[in-house]
């Protein structure tokens, strides 16, 4: 089973040399710190900022730059800042190659709820439905089971939309996945999952072809 | 062409009570502190505020809301704010979530002189009920929109780093965010800054907002610029 880190050093392997991608909060934000050395690779923060660095060092922090989770952060040479409209302009646009973001559910058409637990307090859904509605490629970090050992890769969401038919991808502590017209299709097992183990965790349609391979992520 | 006003209070001064109000700023980063503080001070009420959150209990949009000035929110996302969340549950305040992007281009919008945008976020969730949508060809595949319309606000409040006496002004980093076409989409804008200069002294190709948008401009003053996050790696 892949803790946080794994499901983020996993999706790592997904991102190209060249990529523009947009992380979101939570483990999507801990894939920049495994994106491998040598790669040219370009952070988008949706707050207006292409070329995303790490966290300042103690006593550098800078009021005016931040990430769109409101951190502190710093630039990368070659960076640029934007407005809000052009940094929604450039998503809408199709310009961002990767979109990597968290889920609560996914249906197998790719329909994702992300953002509002009914009876909860609505915090809003920031710039998630712009992502999702725009990206051309999408992957979801999540959870394949919640708390009560429920599946949230499901026929139907049944948690308020966020986006339809959108997601991709699916990397969870127990598998890799891919949203395919006929449903998810089982692509690797994490280490030590059987593939008894994720059918029992998945409730939407899921096709199993041929020996599945357990993932390598180091 | 001398846009200058003494301070934030003659900036407001014919703010009146149910108005609606554009508030620049991207949580507590660009916010204009010394609007929002004279504001506070006025005491102007049922105000409707198009911002694209709403502060902290103790800073930013936050310190109207613990003066109850507030009637409606039309924000993206609303965070961690414990008056905030009270005043919503209790029906005293009336909150409307839209994504953040269609929040920047209907702003943009007004700017620019459009009526509507049509945008993908939403399509499918409930952001969509009530709403006109059509269908365009994008890729050579057919795509649903949304029609959203521009906003029409009575007042744009912005913070800039740099302006000069005719309004024009330049942000910083990304304290930018919304500010720019917030500026350009308030019946009456008005840009606090934190270096006022005299016209002629920005670099023309340098300045993000031309002044034509901004109606009143002063040089802010004891500008806190909390931060909301602070977040560090060790040397």
């Amino acid at each position: 089973m892949l803790d946080k880190i794994g499901i983020a050093k996993r999706i790592a392997k997904e991102i190209k040399d060249g990529y523009y991608v947009n992380l979101g909060i939570g483990i999507p934000t801990l894939v920049a710190n495994y994106i491998p050395q040598g790669m040219n690779v370009v952070l988008q923060s949706e707050n207006g900022l292409l070329g995303m660095g790490p966290f300042p060092f103690e006593g550098e922090e800078d009021p005016d730059l931040i990430n769109a989770g409101k951190q502190t952060i710093t630039t990368v040479p070659g960076s640029v800042f934007f407005d809000s409209a052009m940094s929604f302009g450039m998503i809408r646009a199709r310009k961002v190659d990767l979109t990597i973001l968290g889920a609560m559910e996914v249906a197998d058409n790719g329909d994702i709820a992300n953002w509002k637990i009914p009876g909860k307090m609505v915090k809003g859904m920031g710039g998630a439905m712009d992502l999702v509605a725009s990206a051309k490629n999408i992957i979801v970090a999540m959870q394949h089971v919640n708390k009560a050992g429920e599946s949230k890769l499901l026929t139907k969401c049944t948690l308020p939309l966020t986006g339809v038919k959108c997601v991709k991808k699916i990397v969870t502590e127990l598998a890799v996945l891919d949203v395919t017209p006929q449903g998810f299709k089982l692509l690797e097992r994490a280490p030590g999952i059987s593939v008894e183990q994720i059918k029992n965790a998945t409730e939407g349609k899921l096709i199993i072809e041929g020996d599945i391979p357990e993932m390598t992520i180091e | 062409m001398n846009k200058t006003v003494k301070n934030a209070e003659e900036a407001i001064k014919d703010i009146q009570d149910n108005m609606t109000l554009m508030l620049g700023g991207f949580g507590l980063c660009g916010i204009p502190e010394n609007c929002i503080s004279a504001l506070v001070k006025k005491g102007v009420k049922g105000l409707t505020c198009i911002s694209n959150n709403a502060g902290v209990d103790d800073f930013g949009i936050g310190l109207m809301l613990q003066t109850r000035q507030v009637k409606k929110m039309i924000s993206s996302y609303v965070g961690e704010n414990a008056e905030f969340e009270r005043q919503l549950l209790s029906g005293e305040l009336e909150v409307e979530l839209i994504p953040q992007g269609t929040l920047a281009t209907r702003c943009l919008a007004a700017g620019y002189g459009m009526p509507a945008i049509f945008t993908p976020a939403g399509v499918g969730t409930e952001v969509a009920i009530g709403k006109e949508t059509r269908k365009f060809m994008v890729d050579g595949a057919e795509k649903e929109f949304l029609m959203e319309m521009a906003f029409d606000a009575d007042f744009a409040i912005v913070k800039a780093w740099k302006g000069d006496t005719h309004g024009n002004l330049i942000y910083r980093e990304t304290a930018r965010n919304f500010n720019p076409m917030m500026a350009m989409a308030g019946k009456i804008t008005i840009a606090e800054v934190e270096e006022l200069v005299p016209a002629g002294e920005l670099n023309p190709d340098h300045i993000h907002t031309p002044g034509i948008y901004v109606h009143r401009i002063f040089q802010g003053a004891n500008y806190e610029k909390r931060i909301e996050q602070r977040t560090v790696r060790k040397k």
